[in-house]
């Protein structure tokens, strides 16, 4: 059943957390919702399970409004960031929890819920665990009690507030595997809010970027990466070099720099260009004179740091680090640099809005490798 | 003293004399202002003999006093109990205007003086009083009567269990709340099984406190229960006519009541130390974590 979000608003005294958002989320789907702190992501994973409420707009799934049930009809899971798991019950009890406050006739036998929880135990990996209480878990065992939790209700919709943001570094790879793992086991629609970009690309099938309340683009990792739609989202993801660039008759250039031809018909004076540091190649002949002013090697990847000649402007460039050593390159060594794709956006000439539907790839320097 | 025998360093006999001095100051002070007035309100009670004392309180006045404290305990505790952990709730999980407000009502009782508070229910409802008169025809006694004596108590007392739980409150936040509605729990399911277990230590603080002081309360009881002995004098009351000698002079009596008043004070302590000692274990790992 797909669950189909219709502009969604929904306002806070002070600010919008959500503008009218509207997305499909497809069944089995593994969906983040990315995104810095604001940027409404949360407020939409609370509206989806019912502790909080749009005042426009709809939530539909398989055709059935989702926003006039109540959280029991809602068949929702919600693991919280803090987990927030009952510290006055032991693991056995909180799993039991939302089959325990069932209604008589809905409530399985005593048996039927020991059952369940024994199977979820050992889902999770935590056999044995049964009898401790919150306090005397580690955060990874924690986060796995509160998803067994979730999941003990059997709902249609599995919820992830910052699934892994409370973990050190190395638990929360391992755990990010398990969970991606679990998915597919499951075949449960999933939607996770993070602002961990890499955890969004590398774990979600479909990817939301949410900015100020809207969101700014959907869709598959490598698309979101290699396409982004707007300029925030460039900005947002991965790292990324900036030029503003101006027409020059029928050419796009940053001061001395040339883009390649104006696309736009002349409907545009200026332009914002996108290059990530990837995309820019170091050459001995031709290309943008630069000068080297830092290496900083980071293992297999060397990030250089280099200020263009014509203009000053610092940019980054990525190669690899045993490209590096064949140059033989030091500081202060005059080289040339070469951009293969530039991700551009016009700017509307009175407003000077950046006009996401008429973003176009330029090829500064057309270069066979 | 144990854990300086494990220290290498020789600890300096400036310090150890420290020590020692503190701790001697620390006994004193108690003694001087805590436990030796403890101890002159027995050995006064009990000056007449066993049998005096046990017929100094079987009196009727003070049976009645007794009578009537636990009464008006028994009403103003459970009431303040229930708005406590109401006002608490408001105050912690809702945004709503004048929020600072309520807060600042809720310590009014604390901040006002006990007589004052005794004469704004008289001047509310005495036979001057904005509904004295009202209440007068339709034949409702409330001052110089039981109900006025039950209604300063609940005013006294107001702020204790409140107190208590929003501090706490505020700490826990109320994800955990969140969490039972969302698995499907009721609005009552939540608060028997989620709330309610997470606030009941602080909860019997605030009820034990409540209580003694709705027994103890003196000065708003006084102006408001017009010292009818054997009617609408609680034991604080009593022990105060009975030792000023409203009636006659009776100094043993003043102290045999006033020893019964600590023994439940005392009460109260010993079942808050027990429960603590008792369930300590509960009272400690329960602390947030994953934080």
């Amino acid at each position: 059943m797909t669950l189909l979000l219709s502009h969604l608003s929904r306002h806070f005294t002070d600010a919008a957390a959500l503008d009218d958002v509207s997305l499909a989320i497809a069944p089995g789907e593994f969906l983040a919702l990315l995104g810095s702190s604001g940027s409404g992501k949360t407020t939409l994973l609370r509206i989806l399970a019912g502790l909080d409420y749009p005042q426009s707009g709809s939530v539909t799934r398989g055709g059935h409004d989702l926003l006039s049930m109540n959280a029991r009809e809602r068949k929702v899971g919600l693991v919280f960031q803090h987990y927030a798991l009952f510290r006055h019950l032991t693991v056995t009890e909180n799993i039991a929890f939302g089959l325990r406050v069932r209604p008589r006739h809905a409530r399985p036998s005593r048996t039927e819920i020991t059952d369940r929880v024994e199977k979820l135990l050992k889902r999770v990996q935590l056999e044995g665990y049964g009898g401790r209480y919150p306090a005397q878990l580690s955060g990874g065992q924690r986060q796995r009690v509160a998803l067994a939790r979730a999941l003990a209700v059997e709902p249609d919709l599995l919820l992830l507030d910052e699934p892994f943001g409370a973990l050190d570094a190395q638990v929360r790879i391992a755990l990010r595997r398990w969970l991606r793992n679990l998915h597919e086991e499951l075949g449960l629609t999933t939607v996770f809010v993070t602002h961990d970009q890499e955890e969004a690309l590398e774990l979600a099938d479909r990817v939301a970027v949410m900015n100020r309340g809207r969101i700014e683009q959907v869709g598959s990792p490598e698309a979101i990466y290699q396409q982004p739609a707007t300029p925030f989202v460039c900005e947002f993801i991965g790292k990324v070099n900036k030029f503003e660039l101006q027409r020059e008759q029928d050419r796009m250039i940053c001061g001395a720099l040339d883009f390649g031809a104006d696309l736009w018909a002349k409907r545009y004076d200026r332009a914002v260009a996108y290059i990530r540091p990837e995309h820019l190649a170091l050459a001995t002949d031709t290309g943008w004179k630069a000068r080297l002013r830092h290496i900083y090697l980071a293992g297999s990847v060397a990030h250089l740091e280099l200020a263009l000649d014509t203009s000053e402007q610092l940019i980054e460039v990525d190669v690899a680090s045993e490209d590096l050593l064949r140059l033989g390159l030091q500081q202060g060594a005059e080289l040339y640099v070469q951009a293969r794709t530039a991700t551009v956006f016009p700017l509307a000439n009175d407003t000077g809005e950046a006009k996401s539907e008429d973003r176009r790839v330029l090829r500064p320097h057309q270069q066979p490798y | 003293m144990r854990t300086t025998a494990h220290v290498s360093r020789p600890v300096s006999w400036q310090r150890r004399a420290l020590h020692v001095l503190l701790i001697l100051a620390v006994v004193c002070f108690m003694s001087v202002f805590l436990l030796l007035p403890l101890a002159v309100v027995f050995v006064e009670g009990l000056r007449g003999g066993i049998a005096a004392f046990i017929d100094t309180i079987g009196q009727r006045e003070a049976l009645a006093s007794m009578r009537l404290t636990l009464l008006v305990a028994a009403i103003a505790v459970p009431l303040n109990l229930i708005f406590g952990v109401a006002a608490a709730w408001a105050m912690t999980r809702f945004q709503f205007r004048g929020k600072a407000l309520l807060g600042a009502f809720i310590d009014l009782p604390f901040s006002v003086s006990p007589v004052i508070s005794g004469l704004l229910y008289v001047l509310l409802f005495g036979a001057q009083g904005w509904f004295g008169p009202w209440l007068e025809q339709h034949g409702v006694r409330i001052i110089f009567a039981v109900p006025s004596l039950v209604l300063v108590t609940i005013f006294i007392t107001l702020p204790f269990v409140a107190r208590e739980l929003i501090p706490l409150m505020q700490a826990q936040g109320s994800e955990e709340e969140e969490a039972a509605r969302v698995l499907g729990a009721t609005g009552w399911q939540m608060f028997f099984r989620v709330t309610l277990p997470n606030i009941r230590w602080a909860l019997m603080y605030g009820v034990l406190l409540c209580n003694a002081r709705a027994m103890g309360e003196f000065g708003a009881v006084s102006v408001v229960s017009g010292h009818i002995r054997g009617l609408t004098t609680t034991m604080p009351l009593e022990i105060e006519m009975l030792y000023n000698g409203y009636n006659e002079y009776d100094h043993i009596g003043a102290f045999a009541v006033a020893s019964l008043l600590a023994l439940l004070a005392l009460l109260t302590l010993a079942v808050k130390t027990l429960l603590e000692w008792r369930y300590s274990d509960q009272i400690a790992p329960h602390t947030p974590g994953g934080h």
